[in-house]
């Protein structure tokens, strides 16, 4: 019998081996923004759980480096992320001196390069497992339990990032709130004027060219720029106009930051509106045609449910887009938690710039993981009904 | 006549371009109205000129690395050695796609320190997608009759390579060069929040002084850039996409 490596397994094992035994696992400072002091595994855990961890860690690089069977390396992926996400909060508090609360602890380069190679390995095999949309939702949801577990359960509080939270946990949830309001807020508006739009552009062809030359150049213009442009128009129609006022719209805040989100998520909508429509087979609209459908029992009822995934590929792009974007809002007052990025890039404070950074990068994981599933379930249904 | 114009729309372009940016004080008086309180309505914290050729060079490099490093995946995850790679480096692309350019700046600043670094790490994250999905097209949909007669005369795997395959797929690469390119113009004016000169320092110095001459004038800036390089690039990729006798939409 011949030992065989897999491939990835190679990249895999020798991050991992680089992560466990050079890089530092935790930083510990004196306060939240002095320069820290790395701590390898075996010196920012107890006596007995630091060994343990680097024996969990290299059975695991083991499993991965040979061709195993992809159950095992799904348990040990599982294993190794499940032990990292505890024990860098038990390194948490072995490093705290008792009663300290200025001390600060937070992971190090070493635990997230760990990270990083065990989610490849899981990513790997998920991968190859070709799990159904459903099961890949599932997977997420479980995901996002164990993580809301940890949170709860109090394990994690003596890190850093979590100190920081602790300090503005009101304030983190409005912003927050603020944030998915802004992020899903501009993508309905933008998907209640697009679709109608990009409907007409797909009619009218003489529209076509035009529409869509102008919201390409809107996608030109930086997004700091027309946050910073919408500024001058929305302060003058607050004042200028009844009621607009009331309604919230301001020169700075919200209003300027929607706007510009929306505008930015009109192309995406309107373009695969326009191509979605387009690729539906002639086909198709000629027996629509043949048994008499008017117009308008077309578009409902054979052109839109044959464009759908099409649009929704556009809904993703969007949704995705302005979960980021909707951090830059903070720059004109709009709120989010690009409030706390910028806050924490002023004080060069990182535990605070990831305060707001994680929420978001996980929010805008989560949202591609689940529209990615929509759109495949759309897809397949569409394919078994044809076929 | 008809087909001058847009040439002759793109040239005027052009000369606004470089007279706005050389000499930006012919134009004050075009964009005083919007200032308030005998505010500055010219950027008077740097030259113009000076941003836009830092803020081209930023995205330059990370495009060249970018490119290089996409198209090397894309080579790599279509031979056979490498086929087990596709499905991974294709979620992994995809996953590098969702996480917001603000994030990707603020957290790479504790590692490589303030300025252009973190803007290059960014835009070099956010180049790779499009140009990766674009030379995995090129690669997997080349004419196998052409790829057939390339084995059969006899050639190499590095000669099919050179020779066949990416000059039949350059045009399809250059287009996700396009796209990229465009994003990593837009996105490089967010690199002046962590220190990085680019022309994102213009447009914030406006919204920190509420001076909206400065916002206008930088994101017109970035605008007219995207503009002109997006058609230069379109018409090096149908010069291109014609003398390999393929389409491009």
């Amino acid at each position: 019998m011949t030992i065989r490596f897999d491939k990835l397994g190679v990249v895999i094992a020798a991050l991992a081996a680089y992560a466990a035994f050079l890089a530092p696992f935790a930083t510990f400072r004196a306060n939240r923004i002095v320069p820290g002091q790395a701590r390898p595994i075996l010196e920012a855990l107890p006596v007995t759980t630091g060994p343990l961890l680097l024996a969990i860690l290299v059975l695991a690089a083991l499993v991965a480096l040979f061709r195993t069977p992809l159950i095992l390396r799904l348990a040990v992926s599982v294993v190794a992320l499940v032990a990292l996400a505890l024990l860098i909060g038990v390194a948490g508090t072995f490093l705290t001196p008792a009663g300290n609360t200025f001390a600060r602890v937070s992971p190090a380069s070493g635990f997230w390069i760990l990270i990083f190679a065990f989610t490849l390995l899981l990513a790997d095999v998920l991968t190859r497992l070709n799990l159904s949309p459903w099961a890949r939702v599932g997977v997420l949801v479980v995901a996002a339990l164990a993580i809301g577990l940890l949170l709860i359960s109090g394990r994690w509080d003596s890190l850093s990032i979590l100190k920081e939270y602790s300090n503005r946990a009101d304030s983190f949830w409005a912003e927050g709130s603020k944030h998915v309001t802004l992020a899903l807020g501009s993508l309905l508006a933008a998907v209640i004027v697009g679709l109608p739009l990009g409907i007409l552009c797909h009619r009218v062809e003489s529209l076509r060219a035009g529409v869509l030359n102008v919201l390409n150049i809107i996608q030109t213009i930086p997004s700091i720029a027309l946050f910073g442009l919408l500024i001058a128009p929305l302060g003058w129609v607050a004042t200028h106009v009844p009621g607009a006022a009331a309604l919230g719209i301001r020169g700075i805040g919200t209003a300027p930051a929607f706007v510009a989100l929306f505008l930015y998520s009109l192309l995406p909508v309107v373009a695969n509106t326009v191509v979605g429509l387009a690729g539906v087979p002639r086909a198709a609209n000629d027996a629509a045609r043949g048994m008499g459908m008017t117009d308008r029992q077309r578009l409902f009822g054979v052109e839109f449910p044959l464009a759908f995934p099409v649009i929704l590929t556009g809904i993703r792009i969007v949704l995705v887009q302005n979960i980021g974007l909707a951090t830059i809002a903070a720059l004109i007052g709009g709120g989010g938690f690009g409030v706390f990025v910028f806050q924490g890039v002023g004080q060069t404070a990182m535990d605070l710039v990831l305060l707001g950074a994680v929420p978001t990068v996980a929010l805008a994981f989560a949202a591609a993981i689940i529209l990615d599933a929509v759109i495949e379930m759309t897809a397949t249904k569409r394919r078994v009904e044809t076929a | 006549m008809k087909a001058w114009l847009p040439l002759l729309l793109r040239l005027a372009l052009v000369v606004l371009l470089v007279a706005f940016i050389t000499s930006p004080g012919w134009f004050e008086p075009l964009l005083r109205p919007l200032t308030e309180n005998n505010a500055p309505a010219i950027y008077n914290q740097g030259s113009l000129l000076t941003l836009t050729l830092l803020h081209l060079r930023t995205v330059l490099i990370a495009t060249v690395a970018a490119t290089i490093v996409a198209v090397a995946l894309a080579i790599l995850v279509t031979r056979p050695a490498g086929a087990e790679f596709l499905p991974l480096s294709r979620s992994l692309v995809n996953i590098g796609q969702t996480l917001p350019p603000v994030a990707v700046l603020a957290l790479a600043v504790p590692a490589v320190g303030f300025g252009e670094k973190p803007t290059l790490i960014a835009l070099f994250l956010y180049g790779l997608l499009p140009i990766f999905e674009n030379a995995l097209t090129g690669l997997t949909t080349l004419p196998a009759n052409v790829v057939e007669a390339a084995r059969g005369a006899g050639m190499t795997g590095w000669q099919r390579l050179t020779k066949v395959e990416l000059p039949l797929s350059a045009p399809i690469i250059l287009g996700g060069i396009r796209l990229s390119v465009v994003i990593s113009l837009a996105t490089a004016t967010i690199g002046s929040t962590v220190a990085a000169r680019t022309l994102g320092e213009v447009i914030i110095a406006g919204l920190l002084s509420n001076n909206l001459a400065f916002i206008l004038q930088g994101g017109l800036i970035v605008a007219a850039l995207a503009v002109l390089i997006y058609d230069g690039l379109s018409a090096v990729e149908r010069y291109t996409a014609r003398r390999m006798g393929r389409e491009v939409e």
